[in-house]
Order: structure tokens, then C-alpha cells, then sequence
């Protein structure tokens, strides 16, 4: 279909603000008087305050007030607190202080005395379902979406049948299966079987989670790091302890998030909780990127194992996965549960058993981050593809294409209940990719040498959901003409707050430079609509703007047969006028039909709302009745199948076996993300995505100190996110299968996680092709391993250990 | 939501009120005015602190008397920044992030890491960058500073690595971006006619999590077409 902005560049409204240094983050937040706010991180990784003594900080000049823990409210079970009297992680947050300078209370919170009682704790999962292993928590030591909180140990026995190396696979909380696993193992021609481990990582954001507030006129005044304007502010009321309604919050820009700054967090609260202590002066609270890694979120590590069975044409017939997550210190994300999900969509196995322990350990809590579960499991399980090819003698690709779905984007089945996809192209995009990176031809000089430097080839898929429902869109044609469209999605550097409401603009025929975007806070009358993350914003908030705009679109016929007389169904959009549709000289300007709209009142400028949108989309459309025409629905279209985002990687590299150095020289991935919206939009999250799996894949973890939980690597350089020499100049490519989704209005579906695992995966096959093939159980791959397969050498680290080197 | 809702740490939180009362509205209130110190005050204050220095001196400066060392008679400065000078108030221990971001205003300048690793406090001290973090502003008093709020012409037109960078859909997030537009500026005065290799290396030191180098190297070398 011809779109007049879908499939079309752009300029974002808010990109020049960010370039000459006008755009507002958190910290960018002054006003006169403004307290500066620090905190007291624990120093035990599981302790428990028997003494905060604030006397002497007090006495510091400059200092206004101390938060403690027994100040604020405390979460229920294993939930994060704000401030904590029973730490459970190393730099959990204990003491608050406010002081007139940063320096000020930077020396308050150094003359604080807090005495605590050291507490049993632990920071490999394996080691705290060993039988007399500790709980990460009071309560218990596992836990997650749908497993209640519990204490599971595993017998000695269940760890001495393990192999050595192997995951021992006791009690798991979580089991399921789908079709006859034992039966195709037994059908199988090669069977593959291996355990692994994937590290954890921070999400290095770049901007920390700081944030400001203030009291006035009995509203709470926030300015928050979010990737979600709208979504995050039920849960910051009440963090805050508030009505939503008595919420004043702006978040117009986040620097970066990657789902640590998925909604509000408690951190973000703080700020408003230490003004109001202080009747209602502005507070600011400035996070150190030392702060970041103490008490900051980071990817759920796992230790797993899986049993692959083939045929011998490479169809995967039976697969057996048993993982092992660490949660951190709080039921964290289910990343496992995507585990289960990646492996069901991408590899379509016949037959499928899965197990899962998620386990809570003395570690920083465990957010979603960027494909969580699904990128570890792309990287967990596709080297194992890599090594079934090379048993079965039958090409990497090959192997792929044969189990990823694809017929027509109709064949997929997903999850345990092997239901509907709303489409899924994978197989379209391996194909699409392997002719577009000649990997055939290129294969063939896999292993060559020159010099010391080897070359491989890696070719890797990976997916996440893409897209949800049921939120509200809200539009506003004012008298002037323009149009308005509220969305509060939020602003995570994707454009597609920006690109998404393009539909809007779409469906009403607009000039795009007649449109405005409203979004950045409450301030902007913003509508309930779900957060930028997992995803799901390109479907999500297309299928609201597209129920807004049609509503305006509705209203617009209505008023010009009010107007000119007929029926709505004589008339039609033309060139922002609606005309009728036998005659286009008879019609009204949409400036005029928004005056009309304002003088009719009711539904027509948002006097009467429909009954089943959310209480804060009333609330925004209550504000602005009267104002214009107000185009307002909840979404209620169709939807049956989960929304699969896809993507293929393949990667070239060059591996120095003397040094260890990876070189890599090009990847291309391509993406099954429905119809494009913003073409360079795509093309900058498929290259930037790239870069970030690479590290992933090669160098970032965490890393714990296990005899003292403290956390080791608390700083960039020594988590090592990629940097610009780290990655190709003009060497990261991208490509579309470009084919509708069925559930989209239109078509369009998300894309920003898999891209990001599909690359990591190829990375990791590629080192693994230039060293001989399957190698390596163990993400990232770091370049000791590195050296380590090349000479041959065992390597140094324990099979399974994790948050360690 | 098929499993997709994001990490909520909000959750299972009691509703109700967050922090304890404190009483009767403005009871407890204490300071609720900017720290005012009269000249006298300060002046006891350098003469009385001394040498106190906290150890959390290095992090950043300090209006208050405690921090006031013997060379504090030395504060005032004259500070130019994007063509303007300013006399401004400057502890030694002080960093050009916390004096252009905090006594300035100009909030452009981010800071990531404090520790010189990520960039994006990436300023030009006579036309050299510097990591403003973790640079002594006291350090810098003779010099020429730019920040990013001035790249642009004084009539808002952008510089052709600002512009070049909205073409090429460079800035994600954004956080990272006032670093790499200083630093390819800088070379840009330099080196008008940069390879693609010396581009890169010229933006090394500024880190981008969203992962967008790509974008902005095609920025640049897009700018160096044009200046």
C-alpha cells in the first residue's frame, strides 16, 4: 500500500535539542534553594542495620535531614526497597541525607555510623541449592513470576550425579512439556548435549538514574530517567505515596535504559520523599556511575544445560532445556521463562520439555535487560546449532532455515501451549540474509589464515515478543488545524514515540509539519499507553494512534454531515479538509470541524468520554475538553497470537590466535519487523543493537568477589561495553523482510531486542568457526578463553561458576 | 502482555502515605533558602577551616565553610566559556563539569561516569578536548572553553557536525551526544579532511551504550564534505 509518511525519513522533533545540548535529563533539572540528596549503600552484601547514628552528620555544616529506613514504606516479600534496614546486596541503598551542597552531604553521609549484623550470604545460584547452602533472602531462596517464594535445596546426591561440568538438575519449581520428548530423542540422528553459563551484565546506561522533585500546591513535582512516561507513574504514586492525580511528573528525555529504567523504580522516588521531609524544597539526587553498578539492575545470569535431539536432515525434533537464573536479590524479571519462549519460536521443536530454578542470590537486582532470556538463549543454544551441523554434515544455514518459521509467516507455533503468532518471517529473514552476505561463497574461506589471524563465519536468530493491547490512544485537532497526538510512551532514543504517531498523522492525511507531538510528561495531557520496552512500542502504540486517529476520522464525517447535511458515510478526508465524497468542493476545513467540534461539545471535543478508557486518558482528555476535537478509544481490535519480533546475523571475523583479538568485519541482520515505519530508524537500531550484543557476546559480565560479595566491576572500563574501535567502520548492515504483520492495522510490528541476540549469537559462532567449531559453553567469550581454545589449553575458569571471572 | 511487562520494582508496595508525617505543615521545615553566608562568615571560614580536606573532596566543590582551604582567597576567577567570561566562585578542588553544569548553567555538558571513561563530558579547552569530569576548573582558567551549547553560530545555526548528526539519525538517547559533537568538532578544526580511521579514533574516547557509532561516523565525515 502507498503511504504518504509510513515508510518514510523523518526529522524527530527532539533530535536538534540533543545535538546543541538544550535537551533536559533529570540531572539538567535546577531551582533555587535546591538540596542536594546522597545515600548510604551497605557495605555487606547481606547484613542487617543494628545502628544508624546520624549525630555526627548532623553536625555537618550544610546538612538538612537523613532519611533511614524505618522513614519510608517497605515493600512486601522479597521486593526492592527504597531504603533498607536488612541489605541484601553490597551498595543497597540504607540512609539518605540532604544537605545544601553535593559536598556537603557527600561529607554527612561519610560521618554517618551505621553498625550491621552480618548475615549468611551467597552469590552463585548453584551454591545456594547446594543442602546446606545459603538464602540470598530471609524468606527463602527462589522465587519468580508464578512460583511462589520458597526455599529449594538439592540433595548431595543430585549434585554428585552430575557430570563433572554438567549442570547438576535437581527439584525445579517450573516443568513443562509439549509432545513426545523421549520419543524423539530416541528417533534422533544426533543428539547434543551440553551445559552452559551466561553472565550477568549492567545495563550501562549512560545517564544514571538520577532524579529531582519538589512539593508545591500539594502536588508532587518529578523529574525522572524513564522509558515510560505514561506507565511509570502509577507505580511512582505510589512509591511516593500519592494519587496519581497529585503526580507532576516529566520525563522528556532518558538517557538510555535498555529495561533498567523500564517504569519508576524506588531509587526515583527518593528525591520527592527527602522534599517532602523538607517541606516541599527541591531536591536533587545525582547517581555516580559507581552507584550504578552497586545498586543499579543488571541482565539475569543463567547456568543451564540442554539436550538437543536432530534428524538427520537438522530438523530439531526433541529438545530438553533445564536453567538455572540468578534473580539478584529481588524476584527480578522471568528471564527464564523467555528461555522457554526463544527456543519454542525460533528452533520450532516437535517435542520440548523445559525446567526452570530461578534462585535469588547477594547480587544487584536483576531487571529485564534488552532481550531478557532471549538474547542468553540465542546465545546459549545457537553454538549448539553449530555443532549439530557439523555432526550431521549439513550447512550452519541450512540447519536454520529448516526449523525457523516462516510459510508464508503463518506455520509458527509458539510457547508451551504451541499457540498463534501474529506472523513470523524468521525463515525469510535467514534466506534473505544468507543470499545478501553471499554466505555460501564467503563460507568456504571459514579457517583460512593470514598470518595469525584466522577467519570465521557466524550465523545466529533471535526474537522477543513484539507488541501488545488494550491501551489508549489519544488524538486533538485543534482550531488552528494542527494536530495534536498525546503519547506517552516515553522517549528512549528509538524515535518511535515519534515514528508511531506518523500513523495518526496517516490515517487523517496530514502534512506532517501541521503535527505536533505532545509527550514528555503530565504536563502534556498524555494518554494510558504501555512503556517503550520489550519491543512493543511500533505495535502497540500504532494500533492506539491508529483507534485515536479513526475516531477523530469518525467525528470529522460526523460534523461535516452535521455541517453540510447527508450522512457521515457521504464524506471523506481530503488534504486535512473533509469533503464529500461526490462533490470535493462541498466541505469544511479540519480547523473548522475542530471550531464546530469545540461549539457542538459531548463527544466532539472530550466532554464525553467513551467508558472503557483508562482513568488517566480521562483525566488528560478532562483537561483538554473543550479545546478542540478530541479523538480518544481504547484499543479493543483483534488480537489472538503473540507478536513475534525476528532476526538473522551473520558475522565475519578475523581471530588473532597469538593475541586473543577478535576483529570483527562485518555483520548484517536482518529483521522481521512488519512493515517499516522510519527506514533510518531501523537501520540505526539494527547497527547500534549490533554493537551492543557484540559486547555481550565478548566482553561484559559482572563479576562478584565470592568470598566478600562485593561487587568487582564498578566501572566502564572494567565492564567493558564496546566502544567505537571495538566495531567496524561501514561494516554493520541491515536489512527488512518487510512483510505485514496480520495484526496490525498496519502491519507493523517490533524489533529492538532480537536484533541486538541474533548479532551476539553470530558473534559467538563466528569466534568458535575460525577456532574449529563448538567451543565455548560460556558467554561472554572473553579473550582468555580465547586464547586458551587456540593453544589448546584447559581453560582457567570452574565449568559453571558465575559472577565471577 | 504475553510476558512482556517490564522489571517493576513498584510492585508490592503497600498504598497509603510513603514517609512518616511531620507534623503540622511547616513545623519541622528547616532550611528553605539558598545558604547565605556573609562575607565576614566566609572569610572566618577560610581562616578557620584550615586544611580540612574529606575524602570525598575529589567528587566535586563546595560552597559550604568546611571545605574553604587556605587558598580559598584564590576562588574568583575569570572562567570564559563559549565566548563569554565569566567571574565565578571556584573552589581548588572543583571540576570544569561542576562549574560549567552547576555555576553556569549550562547543563549541555553531561556527566556519565565521573571517572574520564565515558566522554560525555567531552568540552574543548583551547580547542583541545578534555574530559571536563575530571579536569580542575582552576586548571583551565587561562584558557578558552567550549561546550556544546557553543558549537552553534550565536544566530542558532547549527555547526555541520549538528547538523550532519540529525541527518544521519546519529543521537539515540542523546546522553552521549554533546561529547561527540565537541570531540568531532575539535577534530574537525583540526583536521577538516579526516580519513575514516582518524574519525573514529578522534571519537574513541566518547561512549555511546545505544551503540550508535556507525551513525556518527557517517556524521562526520558528512560534516568534513561541508566545512
Amino acid at each position: 500500500m502507498a503511504y504518504k509518511l509510513i515508510g518514510k525519513n523523518f526529522t524527530p522533533p527532539d533530535i536538534e535539542a540533543k545535538v546543541t545540548g538544550a535537551a533536559r535529563f533529570a540531572e539538567d533539572f535546577r531551582a533555587d534553594g535546591m538540596a542536594h540528596v546522597k545515600i548510604w549503600g551497605s557495605k555487606m552484601p547481606n547484613g542487617r542495620v543494628t545502628r544508624i547514628d546520624t549525630s555526627a552528620a548532623e553536625r555537618v555544616p550544610g546538612f538538612l535531614a537523613a532519611l533511614v529506613p524505618d522513614d519510608v514504606k517497605q515493600p512486601d516479600g522479597a521486593g526492592q526497597a527504597i531504603l533498607s534496614s536488612q541489605p541484601r546486596y553490597f551498595g543497597e541503598p540504607v540512609v539518605a541525607v540532604a544537605a545544601e551542597t553535593e559536598q556537603a552531604a557527600a561529607d554527612a553521609i561519610a560521618a554517618l555510623v551505621v553498625e550491621m549484623e552480618l548475615l549468611p550470604f551467597v552469590v552463585d545460584p548453584l551454591e545456594s541449592l547446594k543442602p546446606d547452602g545459603p538464602n540470598a533472602f530471609s524468606g527463602g531462596n527462589v522465587v519468580g513470576s508464578g512460583i511462589d517464594l520458597q526455599t529449594v535445596k538439592w540433595s548431595g546426591r543430585d549434585f554428585a550425579l552430575a557430570g563433572e561440568g554438567e549442570l547438576p538438575r535437581g527439584n525445579a519449581p517450573l516443568e513443562w512439556s509439549f509432545g513426545d520428548v523421549e520419543a524423539g530423542f530416541a528417533a534422533a540422528k544426533v543428539i547434543v548435549e551440553e551445559s552452559f553459563v551466561h553472565a550477568s551484565n549492567s545495563h550501562h546506561a549512560m545517564e544514571p538514574r538520577s532524579a529531582a522533585a519538589y512539593w508545591e500546591g500539594g502536588k508532587c513535582h518529578v523529574w525522572g530517567s524513564t522509558q515510560s512516561t505514561a506507565f511509570a507513574q502509577p507505580g511512582l504514586a505510589n512509591l511516593i505515596g500519592i494519587p496519581l492525580s497529585d503526580l507532576v511528573f516529566v520525563a522528556e528525555y532518558c538517557g538510555g535504559g535498555f529495561g533498567g529504567k523500564a517504569g519508576a523504580y524506588p531509587l526515583m522516588a527518593l528525591p520527592a520523599l527527602m522534599s517532602k521531609k523538607l517541606g516541599g524544597r527541591p531536591c536533587l539526587l545525582r547517581v555516580s556511575r559507581k552507584e550504578e553498578y552497586d545498586n543499579g539492575y543488571a541482565r539475569g545470569g543463567f547456568q543451564g544445560w540442554a539436550k538437543l535431539g536432530f534428524r538427520e536432515d537438522g530438523r530439531l525434533i526433541a529438545a530438553d532445556v533445564f536453567v538455572v537464573q540468578d534473580l539478584g536479590t529481588t524476584q527480578g524479571f522471568p528471564d527464564f521463562n523467555n528461555v522457554a519462549n526463544a527456543t519454542s519460536i525460533v528452533f520450532q521443536p516437535e517435542s520440548m520439555r523445559f525446567r526452570a530454578v530461578p534462585v535469588m542470590t547477594n547480587t544487584v537486582p536483576k531487571g529485564a535487560q534488552r532481550g531478557p532470556g532471549e538474547n542468553q538463549t540465542a546465545n546459549m543454544i545457537e553454538p549448539l546449532f553449530d555443532k549439530a551441523a557439523a555432526e550431521l554434515g549439513i550447512d550452519r544455514v541450512a540447519i536454520r532455515v529448516i526449523n525457523a518459521p516462516g510459510g508464508g509467516g503463518k506455520d509458527a507455533k509458539f510457547g508451551k501451549a504451541q499457540g498463534p503468532v501474529s506472523s513470523a518471517y524468521l525463515r525469510d529473514a535467514i534466506e534473505k540474509g544468507a543470499e545478501q552476505f553471499r554466505w555460501s561463497e564467503r563460507v568456504a574461506a571459514s579457517r583460512s589464515r593470514d598470518g595469525s589471524r584466522v577467519r570465521g563465519y557466524g550465523v545466529a536468530s533471535a526474537f522477543h515478543t513484539a507488541g501488545s493491547n488494550g491501551f489508549d490512544g489519544l488524538v486533538r485537532i485543534t482550531p488552528d488545524g494542527i494536530l495534536h497526538v498525546h503519547t506517552g510512551v516515553g522517549n528512549l532514543g528509538t524515535y518511535s514515540y515519534a515514528s508511531t504517531s506518523r500513523i495518526a498523522a496517516e490515517v487523517l492525511g496530514y502534512d506532517w509539519s501541521r503535527v505536533v507531538l505532545e509527550y514528555g510528561g503530565t504536563a502534556r495531557h498524555l494518554p494510558w499507553n504501555l512503556g517503550q520496552f520489550g519491543s512493543n512500542t511500533n505495535f502497540t502504540m500504532t494500533r492506539t494512534n491508529w483507534v485515536a486517529a479513526m475516531d477523530a476520522k469518525a467525528k470529522l464525517q460526523e460534523i461535516a454531515a452535521a455541517v453540510l447535511g447527508g450522512t457521515p458515510e457521504d464524506y471523506e478526508l481530503r488534504d486535512e479538509r473533509v469533503v464529500a465524497t461526490a462533490d470535493a468542493s462541498k466541505g469544511i476545513s479540519f480547523a473548522e470541524a475542530a471550531q464546530k467540534a469545540i461549539e457542538m461539545g459531548g463527544k466532539y471535543s472530550g466532554q464525553q468520554l467513551p467508558e472503557d478508557i483508562n482513568p488517566m486518558t480521562i483525566a488528560s482528555a478532562t483537561a483538554m475538553a473543550g479545546s478542540g476535537l478530541i479523538g480518544v478509544a481504547k484499543d479493543t481490535l483483534p488480537k489472538v497470537g503473540t507478536v513475534p519480533a525476528l532476526s538473522a546475523s551473520f558475522v565475519e571475523v578475523d581471530v588473532d590466535v597469538e593475541t586473543g583479538k577478535v576483529d570483527i568485519r562485518e555483520c548484517l541482520t536482518v529483521a522481521d519487523c512488519g512493515t517499516v515505519i522510519h527506514p533510518m530508524g531501523l537501520a540505526a537500531q539494527v547497527r547500534s543493537a549490533a554493537v551492543m550484543g557484540f559486547g555481550l557476546a565478548h566482553t561484559e559480565r559482572h563479576i562478584y568477589d565470592p568470598a566478600y560479595g562485593r561487587p568487582n566491576a564498578r566501572a566502564l572500563y572494567l565492564s567493558k561495553p564496546y566502544s567505537i574501535l571495538d566495531v567496524p567502520a561501514d561494516g554493520l548492515h541491515w536489512a527488512a523482510v518487510d512483510q505485514p504483520d496480520f495484526e496490525n492495522p498496519m502491519g507493523m510490528k517490533g524489533i529492538g531486542e532480537p536484533i541486538q541476540g541474533s548479532a551476539s549469537a553470530a558473534l559467538i559462532c563466528a569466534i568458535s568457526d575460525a577456532l574449529g567449531g563448538h567451543l565455548f559453553n560460556r558467554v561472554p567469550v572473553v579473550t582468555d578463553m580465547i586464547i586458551n581454545a587456540a593453544e589448546g589449553m584447559p581453560q582457567s575458569h570452574k565449568p559453571l561458576a558465575t559472577n565471577t571471572v | 502482555m504475553d510476558g512482556i511487562g517490564p522489571f517493576d520494582p513498584t510492585v508490592g508496595y503497600p498504598s497509603g502515605p510513603a514517609i512518616k508525617e511531620i507534623g503540622p505543615e511547616g513545623r519541622h521545615i528547616p532550611l528553605w533558602k539558598p545558604l547565605h553566608m556573609s562575607r565576614r562568615a566566609f572569610l572566618r571560614g577560610v581562616v578557620c577551616s584550615g586544611t580540612v580536606i574529606a575524602g570525598s573532596a575529589y567528587l566535586f566543590s563546595t560552597a559550604s565553610p568546611a571545605r574553604a582551604d587556605a587558598r580559598a582567597v584564590e576562588r574568583m576567577i575569570s572562567l570564559t566559556v563559549n565566548g563569554r567570561t565569566h567571574t565565578v566562585d571556584v573552589p581548588p578542588n572543583e571540576t570544569l563539569a561542576f562549574t560549567i553544569r552547576y555555576r553556569l548553567g549550562l547543563t549541555g555538558t553531561k556527566v556519565g561516569c565521573n571517572h574520564a571513561e565515558c566522554g560525555a563530558c567531552t568540552v574543548m579547552a583551547d580547542g583541545v578536548t578534555v574530559y571536563s569530569c575530571s579536569t580542575l576548573t582552576h586548571r583551565v582558567r587561562s584558557k578558552e572553553i567550549v561546550t556544546v551549547e557553543g558549537i552553534a553560530a550565536p544566530d542558532g545555526t547549527l555547526h555541520p557536525v549538528q547538523q550532519a548528526f540529525i541527518e544521519e539519525l546519529a543521537p539515540q538517547c542523546g546522553f552521549c551526544t554533546p561529547g561527540q559533537v565537541v570531540s568531532a568538532v575539535a577534530l574537525l578544526n583540526k583536521n577538516p579532511r579526516p580519513t575514516v580511521d582518524e574519525a573514529r579514533h578522534a571519537l574513541s574516547g566518547n561512549l555511546c551504550r545505544c551503540g550508535a557509532y556507525d551513525h556518527y561516523l557517517r556524521g562526520v565525515m558528512k560534516a568534513a564534505e561541508r566545512v
